[in-house]
């Protein structure tokens, strides 16, 4: 039961061990960085369900609300989001100027283009 | 008459201030060379100001920029010290005008750089001389290892480079990976790095952990050049003969053999030594070293590789004596430093001599030039006849003491290598002065003596070497206070 | 004014940062850069002497009070830090208008300065910050300038060098998060101080002891601790010159102020010592990264990737002195950050200046360019010396302290292997240096001339500044053993 009950974390593992793989498995550098994404995502969903508090509504204070969820770590998120964005957008700008260099964006082509040119 | 305290930080900064000024005035190379001979000569007036004091029992202190919490940059002229600095400073000018006559004879490149070196080298000399701790030894021995190697790799030849690698390797790696642990574990031990009257160990250290101790200070100065880390020494010939001479015969080796004995007088203190089983090994390690440098010298035929490994014996005296650990031999081993550096620049000189003047390097090619060059073959039998150890050569005040030392210590293996050793010293100089002057020369040669100046020089040597034997009073006080100090 | 002083640090480079990219003219915004870097340099100075004179500084943005709102909090550790910062930022944007002019193409020029006022803003809000969840914001804001600035190398491989450094970057920031999500999730605050109060009482369960190893292996990959340093060699050889020497002088000194500040202030010595004994997994790492980066720097062809491998191995001699978790080696970790710092910084000049003039610093390519460009190559040999650890030197202070921590522990073998790996040291800087000063000139080189002024005086500025802080250490070492006494907190 306990085991169920933590199904937050268990999709929360599941997407990061997902993301993690693609980054490492795929030579496509444009599935790395979606790879990344979900890597990260899976750390927001961590943050955002450790706000929650069973039976608490969203934290609004008004006349008969005691319970209400952490707002804190959904605050955090919404930066953590922000940075994320800006990191896929970056990664997303050098495999741009990648594929102009090499016409490729496959890892394996571009190193055996370095390894030619040497 | 200028203070001590001024006369110590002079001694250091008259050299590099002419390594300055040697620079700036490069493109004229006559203006160049008076810069290093007023230089030389200065100093020389510098550190003999410091002389009288210093017989008179006084030990002028410096204390600098504080380096590391509690540890200071310090001068302390000692006995030793004195005798280091003056000996350096008085072939300095003697090396500069033979320097001159060499650079100029054989047409050598980068003149400019060499005196350079040659003067910083002469600072760290000064600085290791006069160092009153540890660390401050420290800075300027690897300084000295730094500024001499542009001076061994002078000619740019690939192997040159080879040699300088093996030079620079030696040195550096011997002194960061054993002297600098040795050091830093004395701090650690001790909470003082200061050169004690009585040892600084003594008492804080027992056991094994002396004679481990040992081993990291004594194979750590790699310019004492104790077998088997001796090699940087017969690959530093390649350098110019004045290099040889001053540095290798004089400056760098003497800087390794004099650590040595500032090491076991001032921070371990004979009567650690003496106590400790686990120390006795150093007697054996420079017996060993003399015996099998005078071997492999008998079997060298290049001069200057023969004289560089009689150094390397030699050397091995000053190791011996000191670790006799008797307080007259350790004043054998100050009078031998001051004797053999006489005595073998002498042989260098004469060695850079020949160079100049006949293009020659081997033994064997030196049937008859006795009479070709008498003034040159003529000092090098009197720098021989001091190696060797006979009056009226230097060489013979410092061995008498050394016996007396190994007499009073009861030291019978000393003094059968000693005497086995001056046999071996025999045969390997006397031939050569025997084939100089009794040997009919080949028909081809036609040159004379070498340039004027390196003649002079090298007359001047000589002369020190004989004047040593005849007026030894300022060294023997020397030396007999530092002994004092040993008992 | 002054009570601003330590939000102003941090906030003037954000503000230049946009101003760059509205300035269209490269010489202006570089003065633009340059000025702002020497303000905030000021501004650390007085800092550290308000620090060093009446304790600590907290500040709290915008008035909102520890533990909820954010707190900048200045001590010895972390100011000498912001110093080391500000300092090598000064020198290395006066250096780097030729420099950058001569590698980066004239329109991106503006971006470029952009991009390194973010990174300085970064660096300095991972120092000043009291905040755990605000190290990571700061952490992210430097790590993207820099890849942004990595890819702007001459070179085509400075692309992959940066994305791979941007992959390898995103997953140890990300594990950061985890780490700061775990601990708040436990303790329910973020402020340091506020975070170092409340662990003891939960620190014997499983998620702080996951938060600590995330939270290392993440800080770990940004230091560039072997095995998570694959990312450096590439993005250092390849980056813009002027961006290299600030990267290696700055970026893992500070992701390793953040380890400490974890290690020893948050998490405390009983923890991180005690019960996860991280001294038993740094230890061989470094051991590691000490020899095999060493002896990997040795066989490199390229000085920039040389001096890299260099920079993996010395960030093993930093992580070592912790890994002896005395108080004499971690005052060894952090005065070879300082000096680390210096001597690096000052290598990587040298290596921009050469490559200003001879378009490259490949090894064969520098064949008898001592001759041509004196003053720069006895700055690389000054540089070398102070790596190897030569007395005089800021190397020699550093090996100092380290290898009298060890004896204090009797570790015989860890300090033959410190004196061993300067000797390695010895071979990889010999080698440049023979190429340089004994083979003959190659015709290419024939016409080069000696570096322009403005590249050799904040070259021999830095490395001036690593001899007078080896011969006069009292500053560095005093602040130093300050600055542990403070992340040690009462263990001591």
């Amino acid at each position: 039961m306990d085991l169920l009950g933590l199904y937050n974390y268990w999709i929360v593992i599941l997407l990061m061990m997902a993301g993690f793989y693609i980054v490492i498995s795929c030579g496509n550098l444009v599935k790395k960085i979606i790879g990344l994404n979900i890597f990260q995502t899976s750390v927001f969903i961590l943050f955002i369900s450790m706000g929650k508090v069973s039976g608490g509504t969203a934290p609004i204070l008004a006349e008969g609300i005691t319970r209400f969820s952490n707002p804190l770590p959904h605050v955090l998120i919404l930066t953590a989001i922000v940075v994320g964005v800006a990191t896929t957008s970056l990664g997303l700008a050098i495999v741009v100027r990648i594929h102009e260099t090499y016409n490729t964006v496959n890892e394996d082509e571009i190193h055996q283009q370095d390894e030619d040119a040497e | 008459m200028i203070t001590a305290q001024t006369a110590i930080l002079l001694a250091i900064t008259i050299p590099l201030l002419a390594g300055v000024l040697i620079a700036l005035t490069g493109k004229h190379p006559n203006l160049r060379e008076a810069v290093t001979l007023l230089a030389s000569l200065a100093l020389l007036l510098t550190v003999s100001s410091l002389l009288p004091a210093v017989l008179n029992g006084q030990q002028p202190i410096l204390n600098w920029i504080e380096m590391l919490p509690g540890l200071s940059i310090r001068f302390q002229v000692e006995p030793l010290g004195m005798m280091f600095a003056s000996v350096a400073a008085l072939l300095w000018p003697v090396n500069s005008l033979y320097s001159i006559g060499y650079m100029r004879g054989n047409n050598e490149k980068n003149q400019t750089r060499f005196y350079i070196c040659f003067a910083i080298a002469i600072a760290s000399v000064m600085g290791i001389a006069f160092a009153g701790n540890l660390l401050t030894l420290f800075i300027f021995y690897e300084a000295l290892t730094l500024s001499t190697y542009p001076l061994v790799t002078h000619s740019g030849s690939e192997n040159a480079m080879k040699s300088g690698r093996v030079y620079l390797g030696i040195l550096i790696s011997t002194s960061i990976a054993l002297l600098l642990v040795a050091i830093i574990w004395t701090w650690q031990v001790t909470g003082s790095t200061e050169f004690t009257p009585g040892g600084l160990l003594n008492g804080k250290l027992q056991g094994p952990a002396v004679g481990i101790m040992l081993l990291l200070y004594m194979y750590g100065i790699g310019k004492a050049a104790l077998m088997p880390i001796h090699r940087w020494l017969p690959a530093a010939m390649v350098a110019p003969t004045p290099v040889s001479a001053l540095l290798h015969a004089v400056a760098v080796v003497k800087a390794g053999v004099f650590t040595v004995v500032k090491v076991i007088v001032y921070i371990f203190g004979l009567d650690l030594l003496r106590s400790e089983s686990s120390a006795q090994w150093l007697l054996y390690a420079a017996a060993f070293t003399i015996i099998v440098a005078s071997v492999i010298a008998l079997r060298q035929d290049n001069l200057k590789r023969r004289l560089a490994y009689s150094t390397v014996s030699q050397l091995a005296y000053v190791v011996l004596a000191t670790a006799i650990l008797a307080p007259l031999s350790v004043a054998a081993a100050a009078l031998h430093i001051v004797a053999h550096a006489f005595g073998k620049i002498t042989l260098f000189f004469a060695a850079g001599s020949i160079y100049t003047a006949s293009g020659k390097t081997m033994v064997s090619q030196l049937n008859g030039i006795g009479y070709r060059m008498p003034w040159t073959m003529g000092a090098f039998a009197i720098g021989s006849l001091s190696m060797i150890g006979v009056p009226p050569a230097a060489g013979f005040i410092s061995k008498w003491y050394l016996l007396l030392g190994a007499v009073d210590a009861q030291q019978w293996f000393a003094i059968g290598i000693i005497i086995i050793s001056t046999l071996l010293n025999a045969a390997y100089f006397i031939p050569i002065i025997y084939a100089a002057f009794f040997k009919t020369s080949d028909a081809a040669n036609t040159h004379g003596e070498s340039p004027l100046p390196m003649v002079i020089a090298l007359l001047i040597t000589a002369c020190l070497t004989l004047l040593m034997f005849l007026f030894p009073q300022i060294p023997l006080a020397l030396a007999q206070q530092l002994a004092g100090v040993g008992a | 004014m002054i009570n601003h002083l330590p939000i102003l640090q941090v906030v003037i480079p954000l503000l230049v940062a946009p101003l760059c990219v509205l300035f269209r003219s490269p010489r202006l915004v570089w003065s633009i850069a340059a000025l702002t870097c020497w303000i905030i340099l000021v501004i650390a100075g007085v800092l550290l002497h308000e620090v060093l004179s009446n304790g600590v500084i907290s500040y709290e943005i915008g008035g909102w009070a520890a533990p909820w709102g954010i707190e900048y909090r200045l001590d010895e550790a972390n100011t000498l830090v912001l110093l080391i910062v500000s300092g090598i930022a000064a020198v290395v944007t006066s250096y780097a208008r030729l420099s950058v002019e001569h590698e980066i193409a004239e329109d991106t020029i503006p971006l470029f300065y952009s991009a390194w006022m973010l990174c300085i803003t970064g660096l300095l809000g991972i120092t000043a910050t009291g905040d755990a969840f605000n190290v990571f914001v700061f952490l992210e804001i430097s790590s993207l300038s820099t890849y942004a600035m990595i890819a702007m190398g001459k070179d085509r491989r400075a692309l992959t060098a940066s994305f791979q450094y941007l992959v390898m970057g995103t997953i140890g920031a990300t594990f950061i998060l985890i780490g700061i999500g775990l601990m708040y999730m436990m303790t329910g605050t973020l402020n340091m101080a506020d975070l170092a109060q409340r662990l003891p009482a939960v620190s014997d369960t499983r998620t702080i002891r996951a938060a600590a190893a995330f939270l290392t292996v993440g800080l770990s990959l940004k230091i560039a601790l072997l095995p998570l340093h694959l990312w450096l060699p590439n993005a250092y050889a390849y980056a813009p010159s002027a961006a290299t020497a600030l990267l290696a002088a700055t970026a893992t000194k500070v992701a390793l102020y953040v380890a400490l500040r974890f290690m020893f202030t948050v998490q405390g010595v009983d923890f991180t010592f005690g019960q996860m004994r991280l001294d038993l997994i740094l230890l061989p790492l470094s051991v590691v990264a000490l020899l095999a980066m060493s002896m990997v720097a040795i066989f490199q062809t390229n000085v920039k990737r040389l001096l890299a491998y260099s920079s993996v191995a010395q960030i093993g001699y930093m992580t070592l002195g912790i890994s002896m978790a005395s108080a004499t080696g971690l005052t060894g970790s952090i005065l070879h950050i300082f000096n680390h710092a210096l001597m690096k910084g000052g290598l990587f000049l040298a290596l921009g200046a050469i490559m200003y003039r001879v378009g490259s610093v490949e090894l064969d390519k520098l064949a008898g360019i001592a001759k041509r460009m004196p003053w720069t190559m006895a700055a690389f040999v000054a540089g070398g010396l102070s790596l190897i650890g030569v007395p005089t030197s800021v190397g020699f202070i550093s090996k100092w302290y380290l290898i009298l921590a060890a004896l204090e522990k009797g570790w015989w073998p860890v300090v033959m292997l410190i004196v061993f790996t300067s000797l390695l040291a010895v071979i990889y800087i010999w080698r440049v240096i023979e190429v340089a000063y004994f083979h003959a000139a190659t015709d290419e080189n024939s016409g080069i001339k000696e570096a322009p002024l403005s590249l050799l005086l904040p070259t021999w500025l830095l490395i001036g500044a690593s001899y007078y802080f080896g011969i006069d250490s009292s500053l560095s070492t005093s602040t130093a053993k300050l600055a542990v006494l403070r992340l040690w907190g009462g263990g001591l």
